[in-house]
């Protein structure tokens, strides 16, 4: 009996955090009964499996862009000028709450979250002091914004226009992809149809007058923070972009014209080739889904362009300097896996706002991984790999499963707005909690080789409760200075667009440059679309 | 035992994944739940935990804002006369834990917590 036990421990089924079971040794057969083309796939070439340029990082190193903004917007400018001082290539910029969520910095709601997870915006004379002394020509910027995204964008496109960049090369991405805002992180405004009317309009607007710039980054990533595995992760999103797509369409804009410029933010956290397979099979089934699909002809719009990394719900409290270790691994992942942009959450995010040098380590480890080790020498290395490719080929199929399964809820915005997505991942996310707790799930430090000794802290990024009130105060003055019929006349004629179904980006862009505040047209908006009411489930 | 509890979440955070799991797994443990969503007013949860007539309140926030929020929770509490115990939980450094269980929280649970400290504490109250 001993023996029996023994012997069927050492045969131990092992299977991803997908539920996909993992062999103990793979071989050239297992590769090519899920893809007897394999051989002839190429970087560059349909279905893009190893990459969506034939030289990838030979060319050029992915993008290094991490997640930065806080306090007032000088505060702000002095953390991206430090960032792109210590090579920095591209800018994420992070916004507090109150502009998150359509709120100025002096409305009651906004007590104590001002400049306190990110920046804080409230007219276009805050973006001009942001992005003071900064060429966004050279450095191309990205917003974390989904609920008020359609007037940060206005606020950009504003701002590069006042200083004399022409549009039509603008480039840029905002991530305004509200879908997921509904799954998880919960910057939500309006109602489900009316807020993906809103996105739909910022790719109309983009695809007609500011076509290098893209104008929604789909995020399986907060999808996957809240709970969702990644097959689910990269359904859903599939599914969101989608969605997006057909909204688009039905405006009698080309798929051609807008698909290269949506783009994907993934989640990197768990086990090493399920997150590097999920990518990679991901990569072919969105070329094929737009191509055979859609119809796309244009290479660049079946290509799923791509900022990875992360991952904060892998990152523990305890233990924080393991933290560095984990996202040296995540980072290794990304590049494995063909990304275009490359972001890290810092070593003590668990905790607070990264402070400076946090910011730094996490800057240097990408920046290690670059230049000493050859990480960027040849494509896809690998490519080829037994293991590897079987996974890709397992998650193409599994992924696209999924996303059949969300077409049986009646798509994913219906999903969404009954709340189906949101019962489903947050049960799992209860499932892989309780999993962590009883040891089933292994985190270093939290349930294993946990430290004897108190909990080591983190230093604390303060909160600025100075540049909070010097906010509000400043706000306080351009309200008194600007002129008020001019901010009045754009401001209703927001409010005619929206009730008469027309497209907001043109009248969002008057009223930000008349200096409406966010807060100002958000209500707006408000009055015509009312606010989502939040299912709950848990 | 008591038996319901009002779930919350104060100020703009929308980080709810520590929540909805708290919230299941008390319902696992024989409390009945209710969950009011995110981005609620202190006013409004005051009101609903009145409404709802529950026995106890806990208050999640990952965004920093908690010594404003709960010393408005404490001001509002007893303003309206609620005297059910209300506790705290999310990204809570240790050195705020004493600050917030002197101003009204009975307690403040970091992130990191066991479930089940939670549900021994939920379960300790007397009625």
């Amino acid at each position: 009996m001993d023996t029996k036990s023994k012997s069927s421990e050492e045969v131990k089924k092992v299977y991803v955090e997908s539920g996909i079971e993992v062999k103990t040794l793979y071989t050239r057969e297992d590769v090519l009964k899920g893809n007897p083309d394999i051989d002839k796939e190429l970087p560059g070439q349909f279905p893009f499996t190893r990459g969506i340029h034939p030289l990838m990082y030979r060319k050029r190193p992915f993008t290094i862009r991490q997640y930065a903004g806080f306090a007032s917007p000088e505060e702000t400018n002095e953390r991206f000028n430090f960032l792109i001082k210590n090579g920095q290539t591209g800018l994420n910029v992070a916004f507090d709450l109150p502009t998150q969520c359509g709120l100025d910095s002096d409305d009651p709601r906004a007590l104590g979250e001002v400049g306190r997870v990110g920046m804080a915006i409230d007219t276009l004379d805050d973006f001009e002091i942001a992005f003071r002394g900064i060429d966004l020509d050279q450095i191309t910027v990205s917003m974390t914004i989904n609920g008020s995204a359609l007037v940060m964008m206005a606020m950009y496109f504003a701002l590069a226009e006042k200083r004399g960049y022409e549009l039509k090369n603008l480039r840029g991405t905002a991530q305004n992809d509200i879908l997921k805002e509904f799954i998880g992180r919960g910057t939500w405004i309006f109602p489900v149809d009316k807020s993906v009317k809103l996105v739909v309009d910022t790719i109309e607007y983009c695809a007609k007058n500011i076509p290098k710039y893209s104008p929604v980054s789909v995020c399986g990533y907060h999808i996957r923070e809240s709970g969702a595995n990644p097959i689910q992760e990269m359904a859903y999103a599939f599914c969101i972009a989608k969605a997006y797509s057909d909204e688009t369409l039905k405006r009698g804009i080309d798929i051609d014209e807008f698909a290269s410029r949506l783009s994907y933010n993934f989640d990197i956290y768990g086990n090493f080739f399920e997150q590097i397979a999920k990518f990679r099979g991901g990569r072919r089934l969105w070329s094929k889904i737009m191509r055979e699909e859609y119809c796309a002809k244009k290479a660049e719009s079946s290509w799923m362009r791509m900022i990875a990394g992360g991952g904060g719900a892998g990152l523990t409290k305890e233990q924080p300097e393991n933290n560095i270790v984990r996202t040296a691994y995540y980072a290794l992942i990304s590049a494995l896996s063909g990304t275009q942009t490359m972001a890290l959450c810092t070593y003590d995010e668990a905790f607070t706002i990264p402070t400076e040098k946090a910011a730094e380590i996490a800057l240097r480890t990408m920046q290690i991984m670059i230049h000493e080790m050859g990480i960027c020498d040849t494509v896809d290395p690998l490519g080829g790999s037994y293991y590897v490719e079987t996974l890709t080929n397992e998650f193409e199929e599994a992924i696209k499963k999924e996303m059949i399964k969300v077409d049986a809820w009646g798509g994913i915005i219906n999903a969404v707005a009954t709340g189906k997505i949101q019962e489903a991942v947050s049960h799992q996310a209860y499932e892989r909690e309780k999993n962590v707790q009883d040891g089933k799930v292994l985190k270093v430090g939290v349930n294993c080789f946990k430290d004897e000794e108190e909990a080591k802290t983190v230093e604390f990024h303060p909160y600025n409760i100075e540049a909070a009130q010097k906010q509000i105060d400043k706000l306080k003055k351009i309200k008194s200075e600007r002129e008020k019929d001019k901010v009045k006349s754009a401001l209703d004629k927001l409010k005619n667009d929206a009730i008469e179904n027309n497209n907001l980006m043109p009248a969002t862009i008057e009223a930000v440059k008349a200096y409406a505040s966010v807060g100002e047209i958000i209500s707006v908006l408000k009055e015509v679309y009312g606010e989502y009411d939040e299912p709950i489930f848990f | 035992m008591i038996k319901k509890i009002l779930l919350a979440k104060p100020g703009l955070d929308g980080h709810d994944v520590g929540v909805k799991v708290l919230a299941h797994a008390l319902k696992n443990a024989g409390f009945e739940v209710v969950y009011t969503g995110l981005r609620k007013s202190i006013e409004d949860i005051v009101s609903r935990a009145k409404k709802e007539n529950v026995d106890a309140i806990g208050l999640s926030i990952l965004s920093g804002t908690h010594g404003i929020l709960c010393e408005k929770m404490n001001d509002e509490m007893l303003k309206s006369k609620v005297n059910v115990p209300w506790i705290v939980g999310g990204n809570i450094p240790a050195q705020d834990v004493d600050a917030l269980e002197k101003n009204g929280a009975q307690k403040a649970f970091a992130t990191g917590t066991q479930i089940e400290t939670v549900i021994e504490y939920f379960k300790s109250i007397k009625n």
